[in-house]
C-alpha cells in the first residue's frame, strides 16, 4: 500500500512539474507582456528599466528557473494588471470565494441526487424512473452556462426570487450553486442508481427483508450505505467538474472567485496571475484524483497491483 | 458467408416454431424501430439543413443589423402594456407640452405612447399607456441589440458548431489514432513516453488547458479547431492502443510479416481496419461534447471572435440583456442542449450496433 501511495504521489508532482511548464511556456508565447506594462510611447530607456524590473532581460531559460525557484517559495509573483498586489494576494483574496460556492454546489449536489438516486432504484420501471432517465440525460448534454442563464433567467429575472448576479448573502449564492452542481446531479444520481439495483439484489438485503426489518430500515441501513461506495469513489471525476464548471458559472454570475479571475487575467493578458491559478487549479486536480485514487484502492486491495 | 448454419432451436420441436427464422420485414422493422428517429430529425433540421444551406435559407443577413429595429422579441410575443400614465394639464395648457412631460415621466423604454383609442395625440387628462411592440414574421426570433436576425444568426452557427466539431474530431483522431497504434506497435519507449503523456493531459482540467492555449495562440477559427483537437487525441491514442495490442497478437500479422509487408504497410492496412469501428463510435459519442466545448470557449471569449455567431458567443451577447430581452440568450441554448441531446442519443444507438465493448469507454 505504502508502496501504491509513493507511485500516485510521485506521478502526480511529475504532472504538476510538467504543467508549470507548459504554463509557462503558453504564458510566454501569448504576446510581449511588456505592451501589458507600458504606454505605447514608452521611451528606450523605460522599456529597459521595466525589462530588468520584471527579469525580462535575462534569456528565456533563465526566466524559466527563476520562476521554478520563487515557485518553490511559494512566490508566483507580482501581478501585472492589479497593481500594488501579489498573485499569491489575489489567490488567497478570491479563493474563499471559490471554495463557499463550490462546497455548497457539493452539497446541492449530494442532497439531491442520493435520495433521488435511491428514489428511482427503487421505483425501477416506473414514471419516477423515466423522469430521473430523462433528466440525467439533459445534465449530460446542457453546458453550464446553458444550465446557469436558464436558470437565472426563470428563478431571477421572471420570479424575481434571487438577484441576478454579484456577491453579498447565502442568497447570491445559491443559483450559481445549483448550476455548478447540476452536472454532478445527474452523474451520481446515474451511479446511486445502478450500485442500488445492484444491492437491492443481493442475499444479504433478501435474509434482511425476510427477517422481517422494516423496509425503510432495509434500504437506508442495509442497501444505500453498501451501495455508497461507488459513488464516492466518482469524486475525483466530480472535483474536476466542479473546477472546471467555477470558471464558466463565476462568469456568468460574477462571482468573484478563482475562475472570474483567471477570465479577467486572460483578457488583461496578465500571464503571472494565469499562470498561478492554472497552477493551483491543476494541481488541485492532481491531488483529488491521488486522494480518491489511493482511498479506492483502499477499499478494493486489487486496484494496487495493476 | 456460405457456410451452412442450422438454427439451434430446430430440432427441438414445437417451440422451435416461434423461434423460427424471421423475415427480413421483421428484421428491418425491429431494426428500425430501435434506430432514434427523433433525435435524428432534430439533428437534421436543427444542425445539417440550416448548416448546408445558411445562405439560402437565412431571411436576413447574420453579421449586419437593422439599426431601426434593435432587440424586437420573436414574432409570437403580442403587443404588451406596460405603463400607464395620466397627462397632467401643463401650465399653458400647451398639448403638445402636457404628452411630452408625461412621456418624460414615464422611462425611456421602447414603445409608443397612445390612449385608449389608439391615439397618439391624447387630450389633457386622459390616461396614457406604454405599449411595447411585439414581434413581427421579418423577424421570427427577433433580433439583437444591433437588430441582427436571430434566426439567421443561428443558422450560421450552426454551420460553426458543425465545421469546428467535425474538423477538431477528424484531426484529433488521426493524430490519436496514429500516436495509439505507432505506441501499441513499438511499445518499449515509445509506448511509455506517449502513455504517460497521455496520463499527464487526462489529468489536466481541458477548458483550463484550452483557455491558455488559445490565450496563447490568439483566438480564431483555426486556433479553436486545433485546440479542440489537441484535448481530444488522448482518449483516441488510449483506446486505439489497447484495441491495436490485442490485435498485434493475432496470426494474419505474423502473416503479413512473413509476406514481406512493411511496418507501415502493416499499421494501415491490417490493424487500422480493425479499429476504424471503435474510431467512428468514439467520434460520435465525441461530437456532443465537442460542441459544448467550442460553446464554452466562445461563451468565455476565447473561441470564435465576434461579430461572427458562435452559439456561445450569441449566449454570452444574451446574458447582458437577459432582464428585458430573454431570446437572444434562451434560442441559442436551447439549439445547443437540442443539438448535444439528440447527438448523445445517436452516438449510444451506433455504439450499440458497431461496438458493443465500448460501453464503459
Amino acid at each position: 500500500m505504502q508502496a501504491y501511495i509513493l507511485r500516485r504521489v510521485a506521478q502526480g508532482i511529475l504532472a504538476i512539474f510538467v504543467i508549470s511548464t507548459i504554463t509557462f511556456a503558453l504564458a510566454r508565447v501569448s504576446g510581449d507582456p511588456l505592451n501589458v506594462l507600458l504606454p505605447e510611447e514608452a521611451s528606450e530607456e523605460q522599456i529597459e528599466l521595466i525589462k530588468a524590473e520584471w527579469g525580462l532581460d535575462k534569456p528565456l531559460h533563465m526566466q524559466y528557473f527563476q520562476y521554478l525557484g520563487k515557485l518553490f517559495r511559494g512566490d508566483l509573483g507580482e501581478a501585472m494588471a492589479w497593481p500594488n498586489s501579489t498573485a499569491t494576494e489575489l489567490i488567497i483574496e478570491r479563493l474563499p470565494n471559490t471554495i463557499k460556492l463550490s462546497a455548497l454546489a457539493l452539497v446541492v449536489s449530494g442532497v439531491i441526487a442520493f435520495p433521488v438516486g435511491v428514489l428511482v432504484a427503487i421505483k425501477k420501471d416506473t414514471p419516477f424512473d423515466y423522469g430521473g432517465k430523462l433528466f440525467a440525460i439533459l445534465g449530460q448534454s446542457a453546458p453550464t452556462f446553458a444550465v446557469g442563464l436558464i436558470l437565472m433567467w426563470i428563478f431571477a429575472v421572471q420570479l424575481n426570487f434571487f438577484p441576478t448576479s454579484g456577491s453579498g448573502g447565502v442568497e447570491y449564492m445559491i443559483l450559481p450553486a445549483v448550476a455548478l452542481g447540476y452536472y454532478n446531479v445527474a452523474a451520481l444520481m446515474r451511479l446511486t442508481r445502478s450500485s442500488m439495483l445492484e444491492v437491492l439484489d443481493t442475499e444479504y438485503v433478501k435474509l434482511a427483508r425476510i427477517k422481517g426489518v422494516a423496509e425503510w430500515k432495509v434500504i437506508w441501513k442495509h442497501c444505500f450505505r453498501n451501495a455508497l461506495i461507488v459513488p464516492l469513489t466518482y469524486f475525483g471525476l466530480i472535483g474536476a467538474v466542479l473546477i472546471t464548471g467555477s470558471v464558466v458559472i463565476e462568469t456568468v454570475f460574477a462571482w468573484p472567485g478563482l475562475g472570474a479571475l483567471v477570465i479577467d487575467a486572460i483578457l488583461f493578458r496578465d500571464y503571472v496571475v494565469v499562470q498561478a491559478v492554472v497552477l493551483l487549479f491543476a494541481a488541485a486536480f492532481v491531488i483529488i484524483n491521488i486522494m480518491v485514487d489511493v482511498l479506492y484502492a483502499y477499499i478494493d486491495p486489487r486496484i494496487r497491483y495493476t | 458467408m456460405a457456410v451452412q448454419t442450422t438454427a439451434p432451436g430446430a430440432q427441438v420441436g414445437g417451440a422451435a416454431a416461434a423461434a423460427a427464422p424471421e423475415s427480413f420485414g421483421t428484421k428491418a422493422w425491429r431494426e428500425l424501430r430501435r434506430f432514434p428517429v427523433v433525435p435524428s430529425f432534430i439533428l437534421i433540421v436543427l444542425l445539417l439543413v440550416p448548416a448546408i444551406f445558411a445562405d439560402l435559407l437565412a431571411p436576413h443577413d447574420h453579421l449586419l443589423g437593422n439599426l431601426e429595429r434593435v432587440l424586437e422579441p420573436p414574432a409570437w410575443v403580442p403587443d404588451r402594456e406596460s405603463e400607464r400614465v395620466i397627462v397632467q394639464r401643463a401650465r399653458d395648457n400647451n398639448a403638445e407640452v402636457s404628452i411630452n412631460n408625461a412621456r418624460r415621466n414615464i422611462d425611456s423604454g421602447a414603445g409608443t405612447l397612445i390612449d385608449a383609442n389608439g391615439n397618439d395625440q391624447p387630450d389633457i387628462g386622459e390616461t396614457m399607456v406604454r405599449v411595447e411592440p411585439g414581434g413581427s414574421w421579418e423577424y421570427p426570433f427577433g433580433t439583437d441589440k444591433q437588430g441582427r436576425d436571430v434566426l439567421s444568426r443561428l443558422m450560421h452557427g450552426a454551420r460553426i458548431s458543425l465545421a469546428v466539431s467535425c474538423l477538431a474530431i477528424l484531426l484529433g483522431g488521426v493524430l490519436g489514432t496514429g500516436l495509439g497504434m505507432v505506441a501499441a506497435f513499438r511499445g518499449g519507449l515509445t509506448d511509455a513516453i506517449l502513455m504517460r503523456i497521455v496520463d499527464i493531459k487526462l489529468a489536466f482540467p481541458s477548458i483550463l488547458l484550452a483557455l491558455t492555449l488559445v490565450v496563447a495562440i490568439g483566438s480564431g477559427f483555426s486556433t479553436v479547431v486545433i485546440v479542440i483537437a489537441l484535448l481530444l487525441w488522448a482518449r483516441y491514442a488510449r483506446v486505439v492502443r489497447g484495441e491495436a495490442l490485442t490485435i498485434k497478437e493475432r496470426d494474419f500479422i505474423d502473416r503479413a510479416r512473413v509476406s514481406g509487408a512493411s511496418n507501415l504497410r502493416i499499421m494501415l492496412r491490417h490493424i487500422f481496419p480493425n479499429v476504424f469501428n471503435t474510431v467512428i463510435v468514439l467520434a460520435t459519442l465525441e461530437v456532443g461534447h465537442v460542441i459544448i466545448l467550442e460553446a464554452t470557449l466562445s461563451f468565455l471569449g476565447a473561441g470564435i471572435p465576434r461579430p461572427q455567431p458562435a452559439w456561445g458567443l450569441m449566449a454570452a451577447d444574451g446574458r447582458e440583456v437577459i432582464t428585458s430581452s430573454w431570446w437572444i440568450f434562451l434560442f441559442p441554448c436551447l439549439a445547443i442542449v437540442l443539438t448535444v441531446l439528440s447527438m448523445n442519443l445517436l452516438g449510444d444507438w451506433l455504439r450499440d450496433r458497431l461496438d458493443p465493448k465500448l460501453r464503459n469507454v
